[in-house]
């Protein structure tokens, strides 16, 4: 034994020569997910006064192609909750599934009572953890978003690690460092939310999605979102079209370097 | 032999792959951003030196002088910043005084890639470049590999894209110096609230055809709370064993010692918050 | 060193080995990236006991590498409460690492403490408590809660307990310790100022007979105020340390919440 930790309960390299890891190898074909394919990028979500906006692009990308422009990334459960999905697609459409199940026996199971966002935030939070234990994740983060057991606005994060928090606003993706920073000025703590109007929220979270358009390079100008208080339901929209963009900055670019350039 | 050479490359793969880690340096993960103004332009900073997740400065300078009306914001690795803006900003001058003319930002802006590009990215040097010069006004990124960028509005920094978000919302064409000011300052202060690698004050440069105006600590959103309990020891609290008095006569062998008159003779260069 | 470098038989047993004909980084040694379970959620903790009392403090940022998740995610919890408001609670929890395993690492031992009452009509012992926390770590020894955990409470006379983790199950009764992403800033402070580490009584003697400083249980005023400072320097030195200071303190009369606000840069 020597002073390395690293090298204690090994067999000596120097004495048996290097270890051959090939024979760890098992014949069988890999079935976990090792790393995502078709993916789509940022949700975003305020809370305000009474209730939260949501919102996700309608891109699903595969690698740097921009593959289906059409893919629904905020999916509605038991017309109280609504998920949004970031990272791997087939692993949102089958998280979709188990929670249309889930619904399903929900519905048959219960008398009366309906899970709020916050079991619904649990419940995925309790599946990702359980993936990610055996080493088998879910590749996504989601925001749930919704009402709490007391009709209070919810909304909270998981990610394909199962850690979970929550904030008044929440970003997912490259949404994280480019809308978080313009959330937070809408409401910074928690104190501050019942002082958001629906339109202050969702006039930010429309600002956000047209700054994600333009700086990230895996995003699109269609997308989803969604506005759920206790009085509205959840209102959602799948097919919106991004107003306002600016690039008339653009002609006055000339080159990177010496003017002369054009 | 012409063309590069690559064995102290090859001296770093070999040592590394022995184990030897490479030296970690100082990083000023960072926000530094610039916008133009009717006018002139506007570079700002923030002031935090990290080291790994430990802040090695809370206030340093990251606004380098390169001539009078030429000034330069450094991201990336703290002594490439600063050895790269020193040494073009001493090749500028000499240039300068054989040219006979005012340096130009462009002419900066391209002894910085020239000599970025030449050290393949190993200098770790993310740059904003700006300045006024008798063609204009100029605002150039330069990134450690010899790239750059001609925009009217720029970032850098881990902070970049905090900084580049109040921009893509707030950024309009023809802004005033004071709306110029506003505006690079509030995006330094999303990165400073939003990014862990950037933190602490706001530095702000603004430069005019008359004259650069650095404004060091433009805003301090992050004083320190007065401590609760006073950490003075009583004389004596630490053990020694041994003690030894050198008078000014036995130093006087190996030294000049001169006596401070009074405290107008003492240079304060610059004052940090010590308790007192 | 030879025995684990071995591996690489160009450097170790090759005594031609010339700098220039160094290994290339060649197709086969790309790699891909395997899914890794853990990741650092930063932020520090620290507990602190005294006569009748004991103090546990976390900050409540919680990050992933540059970027702030949320400036509230507390880390310090009330374990065998009567509901989730942790009301009627007897032993405070504190884990700092990997949030997830936190989570699930809360939630196990509040439902063991919650059973050990059902199953024998009186509240656990922090001693017990404490046994049982080690247990719990080390059953996941291949695969550890990737957490270091304080626990605390006031023990069978009614003196304030604090017990510290490691992540695979190695703990100890402790007067104070500090945990987390800035253990190694604040730990050498509670030395010097809870333990009197380096302190002597001045005019005792000369050389080694100088009279060390002695350490007393510290009134819990000064704890409270050596947590606060405590916290508000690593937040000054460490990017991953801010936000928010959570505080429970256990006293006989139960458990009180402090909170203070940090520095947010």
């Amino acid at each position: 034994m020597n002073h390395l930790p690293q090298a204690w309960g090994r067999p000596r390299d120097d004495v048996y020569g290097p270890y051959d890891a090939s024979y760890l190898q098992s014949g069988h074909p890999q079935t976990h997910t090792k790393s995502p394919i078709v993916t789509g990028t940022s949700v975003l979500a305020v809370k305000f006064q009474d209730g939260v906006v949501i919102a996700a692009d309608n891109l699903a990308s595969y690698g740097s192609l921009a593959r289906f422009t059409d893919v629904k990334r905020l999916r509605p459960f038991n017309s109280k909750c609504i998920v949004g999905f970031g990272g791997d697609v087939s692993d949102m459409q089958y998280l979709d599934r188990l929670l249309n199940s889930l619904d399903v026996v929900e519905n048959y199971s219960s008398e009366g009572h309906s899970l709020n966002a916050k079991n619904l935030h649990t419940y995925l939070s309790k599946v990702m953890y359980k993936r990610r234990s055996e080493i088998n994740p879910l590749w996504n983060q989601m925001l749930v978003a919704g009402l709490d057991g007391d009709d209070k606005p919810f909304l909270s994060s998981i990610d394909l690690l199962g850690t979970t928090f929550s904030s008044p606003t929440l970003a997912t993706g490259f949404g994280a460092h480019l809308a978080q920073p313009l959330l937070r000025k809408v409401a910074d703590d928690e104190s501050k939310v019942a002082g958001v109007t629906k339109e202050r929220a969702i006039e930010a979270v429309k600002e956000c999605m047209k700054v994600l358009f333009y700086r990230d390079a895996r995003s699109l100008d269609r997308y989803s979102i969604a506005i759920i208080t206790k009085e509205g339901g959840v209102e959602l929209k799948e097919d919106e079209q991004l107003e306002g963009q600016s690039w008339a900055f653009a002609e006055t670019i000339r080159g990177y370097g010496r003017t002369q350039e054009v | 032999m012409p063309g590069f050479d690559f064995s102290n490359y090859n001296r770093n793969a070999a040592l590394h792959a022995q184990g030897v880690p490479l030296p970690k340096a100082t990083s000023t993960g960072t926000t530094i951003v610039g916008c133009i103004f009717d006018g002139g332009v506007v570079i700002a900073a923030d002031t935090r030196a990290t080291s790994g997740p430990i802040v090695a400065d809370k206030n340093c300078e990251k606004l380098h002088y390169i001539a009078p009306r030429i000034w330069c914001a450094g991201a990336g690795t703290a002594a490439d910043t600063e050895f790269t803006t020193a040494i073009i900003s001493s090749n500028l001058e000499l240039h300068a005084l054989s040219t006979g003319r005012t340096p130009r930002v462009v002419t900066c802006m391209t002894m910085l890639k020239q000599h970025l590009f030449r050290y393949q990215g190993h200098i770790g040097a993310y740059l904003v470049v700006a300045g006024v010069d008798p063609t204009g006004v100029g605002l150039y990124t330069v990134h450690a590999h010899g790239s750059t960028d001609k925009l009217p509005y720029v970032t850098m920094g881990s902070g970049s894209l905090a900084a580049m978000s109040v921009f893509e919302t707030q950024w309009k064409q023809g802004m005033t110096r004071e709306e110029a000011v506003k505006l690079t300052s509030d995006a330094i202060q999303a990165g400073i609230f939003n990014d862990l690698g950037s933190g602490s004050n706001v530095d702000v440069c603004v430069i005019t055809a008359e004259k650069a105006q650095l404004m060091r600590n433009y805003i301090k959103p992050n004083e320190r709370e007065v401590k609760q309990r006073d950490y003075k020891f009583k004389r004596g609290t630490t053990a020694w064993l041994k003690e030894k008095v050198i008078t000014r006569e036995e130093i006087s062998k190996y030294v000049t010692v001169h006596e401070l008159s009074s405290e107008d003779d003492v240079v304060v260069v610059e004052k940090m918050d010590i308790d007192v | 060193m030879d025995s684990l470098l071995g591996s690489n038989p160009t450097l170790a047993s090759n005594p031609a080995y010339s700098f220039s004909k160094a290994p290339y980084n060649s197709a086969a040694d790309n790699k891909e990236h395997a899914f890794y379970p853990y990741t650092d959620n930063g932020g520090s903790t620290l507990g602190i006991t005294g006569e009748d009392f004991c103090i546990i403090a976390g900050d409540t940022r919680s990050t992933s590498g540059y970027s702030i998740n949320t400036r509230y995610s507390p880390k310090v919890f009330r374990i065998g409460g009567d509901d989730e408001t942790g009301e009627g609670a007897h032993i405070i929890l504190s884990v700092v690492g990997f949030a997830a395993d936190g989570t699930a690492l809360k939630e196990r031992l509040n439902a063991i403490v919650k059973m050990y009452k059902y199953q024998h009509g009186k509240k656990i012992s922090v001693k017990a408590c404490a046994q049982r926390l080690a247990t719990i770590l080390y059953g996941k020894r291949f695969f550890p809660y990737y957490v270091t955990a304080i626990l605390g409470g006031l023990d069978e006379d009614g003196k304030g307990a604090l017990y510290s983790y490691d992540p695979v199950g190695s703990y100890e009764r402790e007067q104070c310790r500090a945990a987390g992403a800035a253990a190694s800033l604040i730990m050498p402070f509670l030395d010097n100022q809870v333990n009197y580490k380096n302190q002597y009584l001045p005019g005792t003697g000369e050389g080694h007979d100088l009279e060390p400083r002695q350490a007393l249980p510290l009134p819990r005023h000064d704890v409270e105020q050596l947590v606060r400072d405590a916290f508000t320097s690593a937040t000054e030195r460490h990017i991953e340390v801010g936000d928010g200071l959570q505080m429970l303190v256990m006293t006989k009369n139960g458990i009180e919440e402090l909170y203070h606000p940090l520095k947010r840069d």
